[in-house]
Formats: C-alpha cells, structure tokens, sequence
C-alpha cells in the first residue's frame, strides 16, 4: 500500500498522528461492538446456566427420602381382630397403631402428656404403615409377630434429616457436668466454663436482630418524615381553606389521619428503639447470662440419656426444661454429655426443640436411612409433601398427548399435502395459509378461551379431561406441525413426483407412493417438536379445568386429570419446603421429557436428511 | 397432409395415412398450441409421429422441444399455469378427450427424463411399481418376471441381477438412465418419450443408452428430445427441428441433415446459432 | 355407547373393504381389465359404509343428548322447572347422578328421580337407536357401492376425490380455528358489553371485578375499568423487550456475522434449548429465585420493592424472549445479501461499520417484524405474569411495584368456580377479544412486512 491515496485530487492522509488515531478508534469501536455480541450471548447461556442450576438444586432434596426402619409389634387386635385371616379385612386394619406404639416406647415420656404424644404421632407421615401394611396382606403369618419395617415420616422431619429445617452444631464439653435433676425444670452446673462458647453465639445472634431492627427503624423513620411533610402540608392547606371556607372537612379529616398516623409512628419507633438498646446492651456486657426465648438459637444438652432444652445461660451452668428424661442425675465424665447449638430460631421453624430431640436420639440409634425417593415416580398428588409423586401428572400427560398427536398428526399433515400439492393458487388458498401463519402467533390463552367457550360449553365435553386439553393442544400445535410438513414437502424434488407420473402414477398415488414417505423424517420431526411444545403449555389447560386437585391416577382420556406442567404450577404455589422440591423435581422430569423429544427429532432430522 | 384430417371426422377419433417412406402414424398432431400463462410457447405444431420408429426433436434451447413431448402424456397437466389446444391423437384416440383417465395415458406412453429420476427404493421396487398400480401382474411370479424382462431389455439385468434389492439411487448414472427406462418399459407402453436423456451421462454410458434405443425401436414408438446433432443422426428416423414455438421443418433424419428446405435449419445444424 | 359407535365404523369399514375388494377381483378377465385396483374398489366400497354412519354421529352426537335432557327436563313438575342456566345445570346433574345410580338416596327430590330414571332410559334407547340406525346406513352404502363393482368402474378417481374432500376439510380446520376463537370471544363479549358499557371497560381507570359495588345489584360484580390491566401489561412488556431486544439482537448479529462455525454449533443448541423450556418453568424460577432476590437487592439498596414486582416478571419474560428475538433477527439479518457487505468492505468499512450502516438499515423493516412479534408474544404470555406478577390493578410504571396483566386476569377470572353469566365471568372474555385482536393485528402487520421483506431480496 502506499503511504497516501488520492481522492479527488486530494491527498488521503493516511500516516498523521491524527489519521492513526482516527483508525485505532475505528478498531475500538469494532472491538466494542464484537464484545457486545459477545456479551450478550454470554447473557443468554448465563440465564440458561442460573435457571438449570437453580433448579437442580431445589430439586436434590425430592429425589430421596428419609425414611425409619422400626421394630413393630404385628397385634392381631389392631389388624385382624375378629381372626378372619381374610386379606380384604387385613388390609383395612389399623396398621398405623402398632408403629406408634413402637415409637411411644421410645419416648414413654410422652405417653403421659395428650399433646405431646400428638407431637411424636405427627412426625410420622399420615400415610407411614404403607410398607407396613403391603408387607402383612402379603403375609399375614405376620400377625402377632415383630416385624422390622421402613416407617414414612413427615415432610418436616425428612427435611430435618437432609439439614434443611435448621443448621445443627454439636459443641464439645470439656468439664464435668452435674445436673440437679432428672425431669422438670433442671440446673446444670459444668465445672469447666463449657457454655461460654454458645453464649457468645447466642449474644451473636442477638446482634444479627439488632442489625435487623435498626434496619427496620430506619425505614420508618423515612415513612414518619415524610408523614410529618405531609402533615404541615395539609395544615397549610387547611388554614388556607379556612380562609376561603371550601373542602375545610376533608382536609380536617387528612390532617387528624396524618396526626394519628403520626402518633401510632412514633410509638412503634419508640418501642424499636427500646428494643435495640436493649439488645446491644446485652450484647455488649459479655458473659452476662441469657434468658431464652424462641427468637434466639436454641441450646439443647444431652447429658444421661436425656435432653435438656436451656432457658437460661451463663458461662458455666444453665437452667433449662428437661425434653427426654434423664436416667439419673450422676455427674457425667466430659466425654459422655455434649451440647447442641440449633441455628434457626425455634419461632422460624417447623419443628419444635422438643420434636428434635427425639429426632437427633432416634437418629443416635441408627434407625434413619436415606433412600432414592420410588414414591415419587409411583403415586398421585397429595396434599402431604411426603406423599406427592408426579405419575397421576404424567399418566395425564400421556393421554392428553395421544389426544392431540391422534388429532394433530393426521390433520396437519392432510392439510400440508392439499396445500402443497393439490390446493389451486387462489384467494381461498391464501386465506387459509395466512390464516395458518397467525394462529401460529396467537396467545396460547386464547386456545384456552375457545376449549372454554367451545369444548365444554357449547359440545359439553368433560371438564378437566385429557380428552378436552388434547383437543385444545391439538388446535395449538396444527399450524406448527402444518408449516414443518409443507417444508418438508416441498423439500421433496419434483422430479420424483414426475417420475411416478411418468408411469402412470395418479396425482395422489404418486403423493402418498412417493413424495409422503420421503418427507415423512421431516413430518415427524415437525410434529415431535410440535408436541414438546404441547407437553411443556400450561395456560389453556388451566382454563379448561385441568388444574382441578387430583389425587387418582387417570384411567382415561374422559376423567379429571392433570398434567405435568400444570402440576408443577399446582405445586409451586404451595407455602411448604418440601413441595418446593417436588416442584423442581417435577420440572427437572418434564425438561428431560422435552430433552429426550427434541433429542430424537435432532436424531430424526441428521440420520434422515437427503441431500438431493 | 393436414388435409387428411378432415374435420368430418368423430372429434374422438382422429386419423392419418401413412406419408411417404414411413412406417404408420402411431401418433398424430393437429395445430397444438400451449401456452403458459400469456406465453405462447408452442405454436399451431401438425405432425405424425412414426410407430416403431424414433423421431427426434431438435432445435435450440427454449424452443418449446420438451413442452411439445410432455403434450404426448399430458405431463403439462401437472403445471396449472400450462393450457393446451388443439388434437393430440394415439392409434386414432383423441388423449385429450375429458372422459380418458390421464393414468391410462401415461400407463401407454411412457417417459424417461432428462436427469436419471430413480425412486429412492430398490431397483426391484422401482420397476415393479408401474406394473404393480396398473394391476398388471396377477402374482408375485409374473411380477418378477415383468421386472426381470424390463430389466433385459433395457440392458441392465446382468448388471445389477445380484442387487435388484439395494437402492437405485446407487447405481451410475447411465445405470440409473436404464433403470428408469426399464422402469417405463415394465408397465408395456407403446409410445415411449424421452427428454434429453443423456443430457447428463458420459460418452459411454450415451453410447449404450442409444444402443437400447435402437433396439427398442423394434417394440416402442419412440421420440427422443436432443441437443445432439450427432444423436439425433444416430439413432432417429425422423427429425424435426423447432425454433421459438415454431415447428420449422420435419423430414426424414437423413433429408433435414443433408438437405434442409429451410434456411433457419440449416443455420442451426452447421452451428450457426445455437 | 360412542365407542361401540366407533368400533361400529370400524368393523363396516373392514368388512366393506374387504367384499369390495374380492367382488372386484372375482370379475371376469382378471385384474389387467379392471380400470381401478380391486384395492381400491375395496376402499370406496369401506368409504361408502363408512361415510353415511359417520354423518349420522356428527348430526345424531349433539342431538341426541339435548333431545334426552330437554325430555327429562319436560318431566319435572313445574315447582322444579329450572329458571336460569345455573338452576338448569345443577338440575341436569342431578338428574345425571340418578341416571347413573351415584346419587346419593334421598339427596334428591323424588320427581327428580323419576326423570332421571326417564333420563336413563331414553339415553340407552336413543344410544342404541342411533347404533342400529348407523349400521343399517352403512350396511345400505356398502351394499349400493358393491353393486357399482364392474370392470369399467372408476373406483380409484371415485375414491381420489373422497379423498381430496378430506384433504380439504383437514385444511379447514385451521379456519375453523380462527372462526371458533372469533365467535366464542366475540359472543361472550357482547354479553358483557351489553352489561357494562364499552368505554368505561375499555378507558375505566379502576379495575376490581372481585368487589361488588351494592350487593343487590344484579349482574354487575365490581369496576371493570381495563386501563391498569394494559398498563401493567405494557410495562411488564417494555421491561421484557428492554432485556430481550438488545440481547436478542446482539446475539444475532454476532451470530449471523462473527460466529465461526464452531461457537454456532455450540450456541444455536443452547439458544434452542432455552427456547424448548416451558413457561411454567419461566414463572416457577421468576417466582421463587429471581422475585425474592430482586427484593432483597432493592431493599439493601434502600428501595421499597414488591415482592410480585413487575421487573421480576419482566426480567425473565425477556429472558424468555431473548431466542425467539434472536432466531427471527437471525433470518433477517441471513436474507440481506453479501452484494452489499462487499460494496461496503470494499470501500475500506470495518465489520463493525458495515453491519451498522449497511446490513441493520437493509434488514431494519425484517428486525422490525421481528420485534413485532416478539411483542406480541410478551403481551400474550401467560404462566409467567400468573406465577410471578401481582393480582390488583395498579395504574403505575413503576417496574419495582406490582401490576397484574391481561393475561393474569384471564385466568384468575375463569380458573376455580365459575358463575353461569356473570359479569365477572364475561369480562375475561372481553380481555381475551382485546388480547386476541391486538396480537391478530400486530401479528398480520408483521408478517405482511416480513413477506414484504424476503421478496425484496429473493
Ligand atoms: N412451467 C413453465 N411455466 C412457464 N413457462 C414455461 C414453463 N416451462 C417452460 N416454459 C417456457 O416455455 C418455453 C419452452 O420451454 P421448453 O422447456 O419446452 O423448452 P425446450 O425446448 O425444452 O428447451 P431446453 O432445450 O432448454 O430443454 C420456454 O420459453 C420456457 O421459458
Ligand atoms: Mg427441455
């Protein structure tokens, strides 16, 4: 290249500091620009990364379960009284009775107390004698036997055990310790200053809610100045509407609202403010005994068998409620005794001190075992976490897919072959094709209002059956699986529908000979991609009834049922932990459902495609 | 000659007589006219086609040679944009008489096309599917008979007897070209139209192919489309020669490439234009 | 009753088929003289058993169920006589549940059980009335058909143009689509319209079809002023277009332009798959993860935010959005030839110059369709807003407040227990005509652009 150009009879300058810099800008700006392509691609597979992930792990917890293995005496008065030995009797036997009491003879204590015993009941699933109950109507040899079954327990306690309800930390005791008595209200004195450690984190604790609060007072302290603005504000106006004697009521109303409000702010800001100075001075004088309430962690001690839930807390001794009675008030070696810090406030949690402490023994006695959660994949819905499997949802699905690929296949494709092959070129014949190509754009809600409006009330179709969503999923996907087929008819050459001609082959035969069953790989990858997409809508089929509470698998295309995204949907509005990891459990089963699909159509499209 | 035609004459039956130094007419044409859209593609063309004999069809490209054949099995229904007039008639029968099923046509005037156009099934399929929707076998023995004699006399059993269940889009080229005109022989036709059907072969695989043809000459009407002066030289009996829709002059082959009335011919076939 | 109807249809059609078929190769000659295969004699003789019974379903399978209801309902004395729809639809069930022997004893009235008793019997009369009468129609056809068997018989054009008919009765389903959806919002609408004025629906600025005004009022449940839904539809919809539009965008020019073919193998796959995730999917996560953590951002940051905020919904619609926008950009961006890429590179343009000033302004009506329907697509989402933007009209564009949505209100207004004819009810359907309509137009102008668009360049 030469150093200058010319341009109409002007020297390009192309050396000058100024040229070169000019140039090097261009290149940033290029190198700007790319990065933004860069950008936002990156965006995207972050979003794809966050939401995959973010869901995965939700979804860990659903995929086991927590599950006891307990000695249960098989009594025939509970199972089979009368003695019939007849398997319908048995399996309406009282099978949950013998479980409790197996548990309620590890915890005697509580057979006194009505509520406490109802605590210890409830952390068993309402369904726990399953395994049960399937393992005496199988044998009922059983009966008045001791038999060792897997126990279902709530979905609290399952969660407990996989450490979601509350962090736990075991702190250990470096002196003797003595406690004053086996039940009641005891005091238990350390001889090293063993409680020193958790006072600090319980003082720590108090620190975090002092943080909170002032956070809180500051927010209201916003809401009262700009309250007080108000207020001058509307005295101004009022004094000013005295003057002139209009709208004098309504702003005597805003202004006692403002003033009242005013009132109510100061006393709440008054009480927070009490509140912190109160707690930061706790904070402050460290070593300084605790009192324990359910806002703070909780401190249990394990000490000769039993636990000790403490009320009090100083340095070297606590006073506390006893949980499980002790066996005796022996001093206890520093080894034999620990104690237990619990993260979560008790008012934060599910689970009571108490419903933990039988917890941490029964699990001390290794009767907790964790397995790969078949319930979920076997059973309906429920309104017990625990409970809940998707298969009612995806038997639903099944059949409402059938629906729509039993309706969607065979009239998609009939209406690609007439437009592409037989369908004169006229007005009606653009009609239906641009006709096609909008309701491929049209809300998905829409075909709700139609299944509504049409289906079930002008045909008076089931409600909330397979058979109404597939026919509404099938109006859905028609013109996807439509514009897919005509593609691949037309990808079809024409010499092979001249060739089949040229033996005297009629139009038609010479299409479903011929050119249908070489466009058949590109048909059907139209349509699994169509139906993915109907497997994964929510939306109309909510309008249709399909988000009715199902607790029975479907057994056909005409009876109430669900499907899996509407489950999802069904489950994600629930409040509990534990259906928060069904719900992604559930979502992680449809996106591998839709994996596979579009896997299979990838497949379809490489193995098939012809070049011609 | 025109005047044979007597428009006398039933409108389904339409005649001719032998013309001098041919064979019969098998197929006749009066002033055919195809027009796509407002194009006026091929204009007032009258002439007869030999019976087992072949006749060749020249002239420069866009002239109007492969809509004129595909008149002969009404292939130019397929095209909505394609209106034809004027007679076309086989053995006296008037083709484009509404009450004739097209099918039937097609199943007595066969046709190979210019590039080869095998089904993509199986030689035995590709043969055996003329004679199977024409219902022309009564069992699977004649129909493998069908097939293998098709095959014979396009020339290519020997080679492909072994595989006649791999695919034909497997074959060469000029295999290919012979499986698709076993496969218009196999439904027994009597006129057999050929659209530039070397067009896309090497001089061998040519070469063999106007070797069939001359030998199928002795069974089938045949016309041949061509761009080659020499083919056309080769293997036909009579040639015609078009120009813009025009039919410009028709003779016997060695007549038009000796001795042609008209000037446009001669130009096109000592070069002149092309 | 109607699957021994169907299995009914199939049986004729076999049995037809195959009589057909054997008459027509029984005939004289042998096959070569026949015109049609023996095949298809056999499959016209199948159609014409099977055509006749299947136009006694599609008239007797509406009818007949109203003939027995409105029979049954006759029975009632007149105390019981149903007044409205409502009263109609509980007395029908009743009636059904008797019919069907799950009635409860003595939760029904006795005349009640009486027609219903009526009812059950007339129900399996007319159901194997219409069975008999669809054999004989198909018995008569076949028989009609298989005397028309001779040589010379176009059984295969007869039954090509059977099938052409079928062809294009398939293709009318999608007509019949647009003609279902536009009847049955447009019905429903007037309804409503003829209940509540238009303009206070369409111009209201108060939106509370939960809370009725007076409680003696009749037919009116609450305000439907529509304009809050619009505009939180609109800001949802803005914020969406605002994550999607640039992202989209720019993904796909750096994939129609900088990409090797190696980062598109990678990132089309990726898009793809982003594109295949459901909705549902959308809505859990912008519900669960991203809502909480956009509060908790806004509240560390001192900002009062909803915890259905509009951003939430917005944020993850758009990213929803961001392959639907980048595979149409792509396309367009593909259609714009390389002629005028090389006028401009040859000119001394860097890439970057290039695409800026030549290919978007070339491309820019095709983007602009795209961008058309994309929008479309934000307004007419459902699940997302449903799972995670809020249920009261709020006539704000605050994206960190919450504002329901067309769509929203649609589904809270028709899910769960419906009143027969209720404003409430109507009103849904009147959003759905907005929605419908407004989709339709942008949808038509868009394509109509994009067709515009590819013809300029084909
Ligand atoms: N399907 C069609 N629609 C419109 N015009 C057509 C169509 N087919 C052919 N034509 C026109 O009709 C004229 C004759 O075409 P035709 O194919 O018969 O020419 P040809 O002699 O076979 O040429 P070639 O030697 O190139 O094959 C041409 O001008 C062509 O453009
Ligand atoms: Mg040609």
């Amino acid at each position: 290249m030469t150093d200058a150009a010319v341009v109409r009879g002007r020297v390009l300058d192309l050396t000058s500091d100024t040229a070169r810099a000019h140039v090097r800008r261009r290149y940033q700006a290029e190198a700007r620009f790319r990065a933004y392509g860069i950008g936002a691609i990156l965006f995207a597979a972050l979003a794809l990364v966050v939401l995959v992930g973010d869901i995965v792990i939700k979804a860990v917890p659903a995929f086991t379960i927590a599950e006891l293995t307990m000695e249960v005496n098989v009594t025939a008065e509970a199972i089979d009284p009368t003695g019939s030995n007849d398997p319908a009797v048995i399996a309406r036997g009282d099978f949950i009775k013998p479980i409790r009491d197996s548990l309620l003879a590890m915890f005697p204590a509580a057979a006194e107390n009505r509520r406490q015993r109802q605590a210890l009941y409830g952390l068993l699933s309402s369904d726990a004698a399953m395994a049960l109950r399937d393992k005496v109507v199988a044998d009922p040899a059983l009966i008045g036997t001791r038999v060792s079954v897997p126990v279902l327990v709530s979905d609290d306690v399952d969660l407990f055990y996989k450490g979601l309800v509350t962090g736990i930390e075991e702190l250990p005791t470096r002196g003797i310790g003595s406690p004053s008595a086996t039940t009641g209200t005891v005091t238990l004195l350390s001889s090293a200053n063993d409680f020193s450690e958790e006072l600090v984190r319980v003082k720590q604790a108090l620190a975090e809610q002092a943080a909170v609060l002032r956070q809180e007072r500051e927010r209201l302290r916003d809401i009262d100045q700009t309250n007080a603005a108000d207020l001058v504000a509307a005295r101004e106006q009022l004094t000013a509407a005295r003057a002139s004697g209009a709208g004098v009521a309504a702003l005597e109303g805003a202004v006692t609202k403002y003033e009242s409000d005013e009132a109510s702010l100061k006393a709440t800001l008054d009480g927070l403010s009490a509140r912190i100075a109160d707690l930061e001075n706790r904070f402050d004088t460290a070593g300084s005994p605790e009192t324990l309430d359910a806002t703070a962690p909780s401190v249990l001690v394990e000490i000769n068998g039993g636990v000790i839930k403490a009320t009090e807390l100083g340095n070297d001794r606590i006073v506390g409620e006893v949980l499980i009675p002790l066996t005796s008030t022996d001093n206890a070696q520093p080894d034999a005794w620990r104690t237990i810090v619990l993260d979560t406030p008790e008012a934060n949690r599910k689970l009571s001190d108490q419903e933990i402490a039988w917890l941490q023994q029964i699990e001390e006695k290794g009767l907790v075992s964790e397995r790969f959660n078949f319930l979920f994949f076997t059973s309906g819905d429920s309104r017990e976490a625990e409970l809940a499997g998707i298969l009612g949802a995806l038997v639903g699905s099944a059949f409402t897919m059938l629906v729509t690929l039993i309706i969607c296949l065979p009239i998609g494709v009939a209406s690609a072959i007439y437009l592409e092959e037989f369908a004169p070129k006229n007005r009606w014949t653009e009609l239906i094709e641009v006709n096609i190509n909008n309701l491929a754009a049209v809300p998905s809600i829409v075909f709700g209002l139609l299944g509504l409006a049409v289906f079930l009330n002008f045909f008076g179709l089931p409600r909330s059956s397979p058979l109404v969503g597939g026919l509404v999923l099938a109006l859905l996907v028609l013109p996807t699986i439509i514009i897919a087929s005509r593609a691949a008819l037309k990808a079809v050459p024409p010499s092979i529908r001249e060739a089949a001609l040229g033996v005297g082959a009629s139009h038609q035969q010479a299409v479903f000979h011929h050119v249908l069953p070489l466009a058949m790989p590109g048909v059907l990858t139209g349509t699994i991609i169509g139906m993915a997409h109907a497997l994964g809508e929510t939306a109309p089929l909510l309008l249709i009834g399909m988000i009715a509470f199902i607790v029975d698998v479907p057994q056909g295309i005409t009876q109430a049922a669900t499907v899996l995204p509407v489950q999802i949907f069904l489950w994600s509005d629930l409040p509990e932990i534990g259906f928060q990891a069904k719900t992604s459990a559930a979502i992680i089963v449809l996106l591998l459902f839709l994996f596979l699909m579009n896997g299979i159509a990838i497949v379809l499209r490489k193995r098939f495609e012809r070049r011609w | 000659m025109e005047a044979m035609v007597a428009d006398a004459r039933p409108s389904a039956t339409i005649r001719s007589v032998p013309s001098e130094g041919f064979k019969p007419a098998k197929v006749i044409t009066q002033d055919v006219n195809v027009y796509y859209g407002q194009k006026h593609a091929l204009k007032h063309v009258t002439i007869d086609i030999p019976e087992r004999s072949v006749t060749a069809f020249i002239g420069p490209s866009g002239c109007g040679k492969s809509t004129f054949l595909r008149c002969f099995n009404r292939m130019n229904d397929t095209i909505s944009a394609a209106r034809v007039t004027g007679k076309i008639g086989i053995d006296g029968l008037d083709i484009y008489d509404p009450s004739l099923d097209v099918v039937q046509l097609r199943a007595r005037v066969g046709m190979v096309f210019q590039k080869p156009n095998p089904f993509p099934k199986s030689i035995y399929e590709n043969v055996a599917y003329g004679p199977r929707i024409h219902g022309i076998a009564a069992s699977k023995a004649e129909l493998d008979d069908i097939v293998a004699s098709s095959l014979r006399k396009a020339g290519l059993f020997e080679e492909v007897k072994d595989r006649l269940n791999e695919s034909g889009t497997g074959l060469s080229g000029g295999q290919q070209q012979r499986l698709c005109i076993a496969r218009a022989i196999a439904v027994g036709p009597e006129v057999i139209l050929m659209d530039e059907p070397c067009s896309a072969l090497d001089p061998i695989a040519t070469a063999k192919i106007e070797e069939l043809i001359d030998e199928l000459r002795e069974n089938f009407t045949i016309v041949i489309v061509t761009h080659s002066m020499q083919q056309a030289a080769r293997v036909s009996q009579k040639t015609a020669f078009f120009h813009l829709g025009d039919l410009v002059e028709e003779g016997p082959t060695d007549m038009i490439f000796t001795n042609p009335k008209e000037r446009r011919t001669q130009d096109y076939i000592t070069g002149r234009f092309g | 009753m109607t699957s021994f109807y169907f299995i009914a249809i199939a049986a004729m059609a076999v049995i037809a088929f195959v009589l057909g078929r054997q008459r027509a190769a029984a005939m004289p000659g042998g096959t070569r003289q026949l015109h049609s295969l023996p095949v298809y004699h056999g499959l016209f003789a199948a159609s014409a058993a099977v055509i006749p019974m299947l136009l006694i379903a599609i008239v007797l399978g509406p009818l007949l169920p109203r003939l027995v209801e409105a029979h049954a309902l006759g029975l009632l004395p007149t105390d019981l006589q149903p007044t409205d729809e409502l009263a109609k639809a509980t007395r029908l069930r009743e009636i059904l549940m008797v019919a069907d022997g799950t009635a409860p004893a003595g939760s029904v009235a006795d005349p009640v059980v009486v027609a219903g008793e009526a009812y059950g019997s007339w129900r399996s009369f007319a159901g194997w009335g219409a069975l008999v009468l669809g054999i004989v129609a198909g018995v008569a056809g076949m028989l009609l058909s298989l005397r028309t068997v001779a040589p010379g018989f176009r059984a295969r054009n007869r039954f090509e143009v059977i099938v052409k008919i079928v062809l294009i009765a398939c293709s009318a389903v999608a007509i019949l689509t647009t003609v279902g959806i536009v009847f049955s919002v447009l019905f429903e609408t007037l309804r409503f319209f003829a209940r509540y004025p238009w303009y206070d629906f369409l111009f209201g600025l108060q939106w509370s079809p939960q809370t009725a005004i007076r409680t003696d009022q009749v037919g009116q449940s609450g305000a439907f002023g529509a304009v809050p839904l619009f505009v939180g539809t609109t800001l949802i919809m803005l914020i969406a277009m605002c994550v999607a539009g640039p992202i989209g965008l720019f993904s796909a020019i750096y994939m129609a332009e900088y990409a090797s073919p190696r980062v598109r193998s990678v990132v089309k796959p990726l898009l793809e798959i982003l594109a295949g995730v459901p909705t549902v999917v959308f809505g859990f996560f912008a519900a669960l993860t991203v809502a909480p953590f956009i509060r908790q951002l806004g509240q560390s940051l001192g900002l009062d935010v909803a915890s259905e905020s509009a951003l939430a919904a917005g944020l993850v619609m758009g990213i929803m959005i961001i392959p639907f926008v980048s595979s149409l950009s792509d396309d367009v961006i593909n259609a714009v030839p390389q002629s005028l890429r090389d006028g401009s590179y040859g000119m001394g343009a860097t890439k970057s110059e290039t695409i800026k000033k030549v290919v978007l302004p070339a491309a820019l009506s095709g983007l602009v369709s795209a961008f058309m329907l994309a929008i479309s697509r934000a307004v007419g989402e459902t699940m997302i807003v449903v799972m995670a933007a809020g249920l009261t009209g709020n006539l704000t564009f605050n994206p960190l407040a919450a504002v329901t949505t067309v769509t929203v209100q649609i589904k809270t207004l028709l899910v769960g227990d419906q009143e027969f004819d209720s404003a409430k009810t109507l009103s849904a359907f009147a959003l759905g005509f907005v929605l419908f309509f407004f989709t339709l137009i942008l949808n038509v102008i868009a394509l109509k652009i994009v067709q515009r668009y590819r013809e300029q360049y084909d």
